[in-house]
């Protein structure tokens, strides 16, 4: 019988623990797909973050190291500085990691222009312990610490880590993209796939951010989910290319 | 190879080296910031990597990460920066990372001073981070040692897949001494087949990681590393007896401050006080027998510290009642001198100076 479709083997044959609607999954497959396309799979190693995506050790069919919470950047230097430099090694993290407790740790690695590529997973709220608010909350966005609407006076406004990090110089190549569509999902597979080509050819930082849903924490349906992502998140965090070195230099 | 007068600071460096440590993460602070410096300059040299990180949080997972990949690969710091690595050590410990830590003990608490003390010492020994687990920690008292003890340093972190401290203080990091690095055989140590290299055809993939769920999983996890302690306790304890045979009186000291209480003890001998000494080399494992084949013989004990009294409570848990054990220590960076602890010894004995 012809095979119409496989299953990618950049994938383990765990099942996941993600919630439905939850589109953690979609983004693990996206990943997988692109190192396994890449034949890549054996020269990479990932470092799963504090999350609900800590589990990805036992997702991806990569050789995984687990770090602590926000210092996934810093355990991926480690790793790719003392490594041959064939060696594909990224981090997969989600907004509260990254972008809260973990700032410092994203910011300097994409300083020194480190050679990895980072998966970051932007749901706009802290999934994993319940649904509090994340650095990447939205004004007026009810989370279980900001019971009465994120207050642009109280708790400040929203970080756009895409736009930040595009203004430092070690920062080849960064996309913002969303998994809200067929389309946008498939637009977020090539991201991938440049940020991965990217640190192949040792052009420096890479990171893709993906906009996500979270409807266990949002009190939403699946649907209704894609559908914030759509309504809500975009128009806070636009989609596009950030930072790309290759269309720079001409 | 000959002698040659160095820095401590900077011997630790060229001692990690000499024991083929290729790799240092690690941030500036005083008082070990020659160390860094010498590091920058020398892996290099050796076609290794130094790697100023942006914090110490960052460079104990940068180590984190390094080890996790299967190189022998250290870090240092002093007082407060090993107090924002202790998170990275215990996933260390958690995820069995071998590497060497180097504490270069200054004042406390808070940022205090940038004098020498031993007030780290309960940090170091008594687990630091969360979690029950211990940390072998080796406090040479020479530059000499300091080379012995390094390479000790990496193959017990190696041997037992754990992190290891090298405790010195800022006296010994500032300190000049001669010292000679000897050509050492290496020791047979396990094959990393654990580490996460993304190595084709390794049999892989290969996970590095502290998170255990299930309850009695972690447990299991826990017995193991508490099974792996035993074997420290039974392998690698390390002291000096120093006139204990016919004493009366036993001081301990260990580091530094074992040199001038040393000097005391001499004193203390020449006026007819039979004086010796116990001097821990590992501060954990703390070396008990020394204590229970003293303890039926001797009058008391003096334990002297730059603090204000931690490695005594180990000193009474080895004695158990069975000789007194006093404590003379000096905090906040000052160093105790000669006098001071022979008046103490003067004392303990019953005499007058
Ligand atoms: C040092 C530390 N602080 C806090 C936590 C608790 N914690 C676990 S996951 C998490 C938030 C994760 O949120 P995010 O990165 O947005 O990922 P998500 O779960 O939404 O995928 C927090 C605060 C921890 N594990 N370690």
């Amino acid at each position: 019988m012809e095979i119409v479709f496989e299953k990618t083997k950049g994938l383990t044959d765990t099942p996941t623990h993600y919630c439905p609607g939850c589109t953690h999954g979609i983004i693990h497959r996206l990943v997988a797909e692109v190192l396994e396309e890449m034949d890549v799979l054996e020269d990479a190693v990932g470092v799963a973050s504090v999350g609900c995506s800590v589990l990805s050790y036992e997702y991806f069919n990569t050789d995984m190291v687990q770090a602590a919470h926000g210092r996934a950047p810093a355990v991926a230097t480690g790793i790719k500085r003392v490594l041959p430099n064939n060696r594909i090694v990224y981090t997969y993290q989600g907004d509260g990691d990254l972008a809260s407790i973990g700032m410092a740790e994203i910011v300097h690695a994409a300083a020194r222009g480190e050679k990895i590529t980072v998966i970051f997973v932007n749901n706009a709220i802290y999934g994993m312990t319940g649904g509090q608010m994340a650095p990447t909350s939205l004004l007026g966005q009810k989370t279980a610490t900001s019971p009465f609407g994120r207050d642009i006076n109280v708790q400040g406004a929203p970080i756009r880590i895409s736009e930040l990090l595009s203004t430092l110089d070690g920062a080849a190549y960064i996309e913002r993209v969303s998994s809200h569509d067929v389309p946008n999902i498939i637009k977020a597979k090539k991201a991938i796939r440049k940020a991965f080509e990217t640190q192949k050819q040792g052009l420096g930082f890479s990171l893709v951010e993906i906009l996500s849903t979270c409807p266990t924490n949002w009190g939403l349906d699946p649907n209704e989910s894609l559908d914030w992502v759509k309504e809500a998140m975009v128009p806070v965090y636009p989609l596009g290319v950030y930072k790309d070195i290759t269309k720079e230099e001409k | 190879m000959a002698k040659v007068l160095m820095k401590g600071n900077e011997v630790i460096a060229e001692a990690a080296v000499q024991a083929n440590c290729k790799y240092y993460f690690g941030y500036p602070i005083t008082p070990q910031s020659e160390l860094v410096a010498y590091m920058a300059k020398r892996l290099p040299e050796v076609g290794g990597l130094f790697l100023q990180a942006e914090s110490e949080v960052a460079a104990i997972n940068m180590v984190y990460g390094a080890a996790a990949a299967g190189v022998r690969v250290m870090t240092s710091s002093s007082s407060p920066g090993i107090s924002l690595k202790q998170e990275g050590i215990s996933y260390m410990v958690g995820s069995e990372l071998p590497a060497v830590v180097v504490n270069v003990v200054r004042g406390g608490p808070g940022l205090g001073t940038i004098q020498p003390a031993q007030s780290d010492y309960f940090q170091a020994v008594k687990g630091g981070g969360h979690g029950d687990y211990q940390i072998p920690v080796l406090a040479p008292a020479t530059l000499q040692e300091i080379v012995d003890l390094m390479q000790d340093a990496f193959d017990i972190a190696d041997k037992y897949r754990t992190p290891v401290y090298l405790l010195g203080d800022g006296m010994l990091g500032q300190m000049m001494e001669p010292v000679e690095f000897k050509e050492r055989p290496a020791i047979e140590l396990p094959e990393k087949d654990w580490a996460a290299t993304g190595t084709r055809g390794d049999g892989g993939p290969r996970i590095v990681n502290s998170l255990r769920l299930d309850p009695a999983d972690l447990e299991e996890h826990n017995n193991h590393l508490q099974a792996k302690y035993k074997k420290i306790l039974e392998n690698e304890v390390r002291y000096e007896n120093y006139m204990t045979d016919d004493a009366d009186y036993i001081l301990v000291a260990y580091g530094t401050v074992s040199r001038i209480a040393k000097n005391a003890l001499q004193k203390a001998r020449s006026k007819g006080i039979k004086v010796g000494m116990i001097r821990p080399i590992s501060l954990w494992p703390f070396p008990e027998k020394a204590f229970h084949e003293t303890r039926d013989k001797v009058k008391g004990y003096l334990t002297v510290e730059m603090s204000a009294g931690q490695m005594v409570e180990d000193v009474r848990l080895c004695v158990e009642g069975h000789a007194p054990v006093h404590f003379y220590g000096r905090t906040g960076g000052m160093v105790p001198s000669q006098e001071e602890i022979l008046k103490k010894i003067v004392e303990m004995a019953g005499g007058e100076l």
